[in-house]
């Protein structure tokens, strides 16, 4: 390549070298700018900074502070009270507002529901499941079918002072141990619990004494469950005739109630949560869809 | 490099354009070696920068280079001010990107955050234009349109005009300082701060109604964090194009190391025509040479090319890391030739190809239209089209369906089955709407929604605010029997009672 101006000289003859040389592999110095040596120092310097501004050197029995004496405790406190102040407005109206204001007024329905979403998730989905659904034992909220009633006072109520909590002021009513205490026979047990799923339309074994149970039902159940099984809201007695089984509908399950009695238990949340985050709760509750007007 | 090598170079030279371009650009190292060949462990490891004293210059390219910097700095400072009348309930900022609403404002579209999509489509056009330059002639995006580039014409111009040209500039420097040199350095750093600072202060004017932050700006009530980022966009602007300039392309900007992988040998690159220029011969030495019937070439090695350059680069060492191809060494090569009566563009948009070509006695060949720069042009164009559909055929009322993840379903008291949604409405349009909401797929089913008690026949009404959207919890509850595991498609459509064609979305009810 004579009639190129190529060079002869290799890249490391031209720039030159650090002097390293590895199997015959040879560093190129390519000097860095000085101006990068004093970023570096002015890192170290700007280091130092951290040092008496926040707290960082361990004492005796504490530490120091720091200038601007900023902990993230009291930051966490200062953005939580941030937030209330701007929820301010908002929940003052939520307070103040009937249901039916709150449901056809947007901006409340959805304030109320995403602080509803939230208190549920923290306090309620561990027994009540994070949609609601219930379990076992534990009612199911987003169902038509209420214990102690679907309106939106009654329901803040319940969560306020809970169920058998304890609360004075709290429903009270439970389903007392029949068999344990002897208040009915073995075989009276298992007669009623063959009439009662026929309450709600399931179809009886045959075989089964209808009549005999029909009548133990009027004498020992139908105080609570009325007369004809629809339950009393005051009591907390449930509702026998509908669809929805709080256990479940088969003879050994109704049976093991009837034997031993039943009383879950709602906490009071009247000490631990404010009034706004229960009557936010109580909506967002209510329009799960099962809410009552 | 082997002399084998060199022979086998010989014997193909085409095939080895590439290898022989990669020699050449290490031919001048951007760096100034120290001792060369001299492996000394004293050498330092950090180098002071080469303060670079662009001198000015005439042309073509300089006038290509002012009319980029008018037009880019003009809209840069301007649109903010530029008005688009909406209506009553949308801001008349032209361009605006709204934080506090979630909303982007351009002429007229409005984008959403949901259609973030738009931003992608753009950043694919502005990467294949960017690929698409460098196919047909390097770097003309650092050359002509960076901000890096812009804004350092600009410095160097107040530079020029405060403290003088080069050699002036140079001379003064070299002496010690006086009133007039203070003076005039200070007048330099006003200026080049005044500059910085409408560069901030046109900043936070796209992200606020600019008639009104300006005021507020003047009267201090403003938002702290318009004053921080004024300031920290002043400091910006003032250290990188007055103090790092060309040191930013070399040692912070990665497109560089990027262009120099994506180009390939049929590219236009600023190149000193060497088959042209050597051997360099100053006039009168040029003249002795032919009387011996010497070679001489055009170069007479004025150095012009050296004294305009920006960044400090001898572009006569060939394609060089440091070399923004900004094209003004061209103008300066340009106006000497034209004195010395050679003819002009011994520097010039051309590739080595053509170099090596003309070296063997063939015809320069240029190839703008090539597979590569095809299919940028492809790309380029699909992107477009696609966009323009989208944006096209957007519709102002969207809705969208998500079923309840859990429950999937609710038996209520009657035995019946309720399925629950959250359906989200969008209105874009800058009036109040009101939708009715239908499903079809369950012919017995009662549709509900929260919050709302308006009804048109069955069908429920729903209030959305102008340029809102609006989600609302759905109960669709089954009065037939749903056979246990079932997944019934469903569709809801939303249609505004004004009128209007309807949209839908569909989603499924779950049997137990």
């Amino acid at each position: 390549m004579a009639e190129t101006k190529q060079s002869d000289q290799t890249p490391a003859a031209k720039v030159g070298t650090t002097g390293h040389e590895w199997d015959g592999i040879q560093e190129l110095n390519t000097p860095l700018p000085r101006w990068w040596l004093w970023l570096f120092y002015a890192t170290i310097v700007w280091s130092l900074g951290y040092w008496v501004v926040y707290p960082a050197w361990p004492l005796v029995s504490s530490y120091s502070d720091g200038l601007f004496n900023w902990h993230t405790r009291s930051a966490v406190a200062a953005q939580l009270a941030a937030l209330q102040a701007q929820r301010g407005p908002m929940t003052t109206r939520l307070n103040s507002a009937s249901l039916q204001e709150i449901e056809t007024t947007p901006e409340l329905l959805d304030f109320a529901r995403a602080l509803g979403r939230s208190a549920f998730a923290d306090n309620c989905a561990p027994c009540h499941g994070s949609g609601g659904a219930g379990a076992k034992g534990y009612p199911n909220l987003d169902d038509n079918d209420w214990l102690w009633g679907g309106k939106l006072d009654e329901i803040a109520q319940t969560i306020r002072h809970g169920a058998r909590a304890g609360d004075d002021d709290g429903h009270q009513g439970s389903m007392p141990a029949f068999g344990r205490d002897g208040m009915l026979k073995a075989d009276e047990i298992s007669t009623v619990a063959d009439y009662v799923p026929t309450l709600s339309g399931l179809k009886p074994d045959a075989g089964d004494d209808l009549a005999r149970g029909a009548k133990i039902f009027a004498d020992n159940c139908a105080v609570c469950h009325g007369p004809d099984g629809k339950g009393n809201r005051e009591l907390g007695a449930p509702n026998l005739t509908d669809q929805i089984w709080l256990y479940a509908p088969d003879k050994k399950t109704i049976m093991e109630g009837i034997i031993n009695g039943r009383g879950g238990i709602m906490p009071a949340w009247g000490g631990k949560l404010d009034d706004v985050t229960i009557k936010a709760l109580a909506v967002y509750v209510h329009t799960f869809g099962g809410g009552e007007q | 490099m082997s002399t084998g090598d060199n022979a086998a170079l010989a014997m193909q030279p085409q095939q080895h354009l590439l290898a022989a371009l990669v020699d050449d650009a290490a031919r001048v190292p951007l760096i100034p070696s120290f001792e060369a060949n001299q492996p000394d462990d004293d050498q330092p490891l950090y180098a002071s920068r080469k303060k670079v004293y662009p001198q000015r210059v005439t042309g073509t390219f300089r006038r290509v280079k002012w009319a980029v910097l008018f037009v880019t700095l003009g809209i840069y400072y301007l649109l903010p001010f530029a008005r688009w009348y909406r209506g009553p309930n949308a801001p008349a900022q032209a361009v605006l990107i709204d934080f506090p609403n979630r909303r982007f404002y351009f002429f007229f579209i409005e984008i959403w955050p949901q259609e973030f999509y738009y931003l992608t489509g753009l950043l694919i056009l502005a990467a294949m234009g960017l690929f698409l330059m460098n196919a047909v002639a390097g770097r003309v995006w650092c050359g002509y349109l960076c901000p890096q580039t812009v804004w350092t014409d600009l410095f160097q111009t107040i530079e020029r005009w405060t403290e003088g040209d080069r050699r002036e500039h140079l001379q003064r420097d070299r002496q010690p300082w006086t009133l007039e040199r203070l003076a005039r350095s200070a007048t330099k750093h006003f200026l080049w701060l005044m500059v910085a600072w409408w560069t901030g202060g046109a900043w936070v004017l796209y992200f606020a109604d600019a008639p009104t932050l300006v005021r507020d700006l003047a009267t201090f009530q403003a938002p702290l964090i318009a004053y921080v980022f004024i300031g920290l966009l002043t400091f910006t602007t003032y250290t990188l194009a007055g103090w790092m300039r060309e040191q930013v392309c070399v040692y912070m900007c990665p497109w560089p190391r990027i262009q120099a992988a994506l180009t390939d040998e049929y590219a236009l690159n600023v190149t000193y025509r060497y088959d042209r220029g050597e051997p360099r011969a100053s006039l009168k030495k040029a003249a002795a040479l032919h009387e011996h019937r010497l070679p001489a070439g055009d170069c007479i090695d004025c150095l012009q090319c050296v004294y305009v350059c920006p960044t400090g680069v001898d572009i006569r060492g060939g394609p060089n890391l440091g070399c923004i191809q900004c094209g003004l060494c061209i103008d300066a090569c340009d106006a000497v030739m034209e004195k010395i009566g050679r003819p002009t563009r011994l520097i010039a948009y051309d590739t080595d190809i053509n170099i090596k070509r003309r070296q063997h006695g063939q015809i320069s060949s240029y190839s703008i239209i090539r597979a590569r720069t095809l299919l940028y042009v492809v790309i380029i164009g699909l992107v477009v089209a696609v966009m323009t559909y989208a944006l096209a055929t957007r519709r102002n009322d969207a809705v969208s369906v998500l079923h309840d993840r859990n429950p999937l379903f609710v038996r209520l008291s009657d035995g019946s089955l309720r399925n629950a949604y959250a359906v989200r409405i969008i209105n874009k349009s800058l009036e109040e709407k009101v939708f009715e909401l239908s499903m079809t797929g369950l012919p017995d089913a009662d549709l509900d929604v929260i919050g709302s008690s308006t009804f048109s026949g069955a069908n429920p009404l729903i209030e959305v605010g102008p340029d809102q959207s609006r989600e609302v919890r759905v109960l669709v509850t089954a009065r037939e029997r749903i056979p246990a595991g079932a997944s019934i498609p469903i569709n809801f459509s939303i249609v505004p009672i004004s009128g209007g064609t309807a949209v839908s979305a569909g989603d499924h009810f779950f049997g137990p």
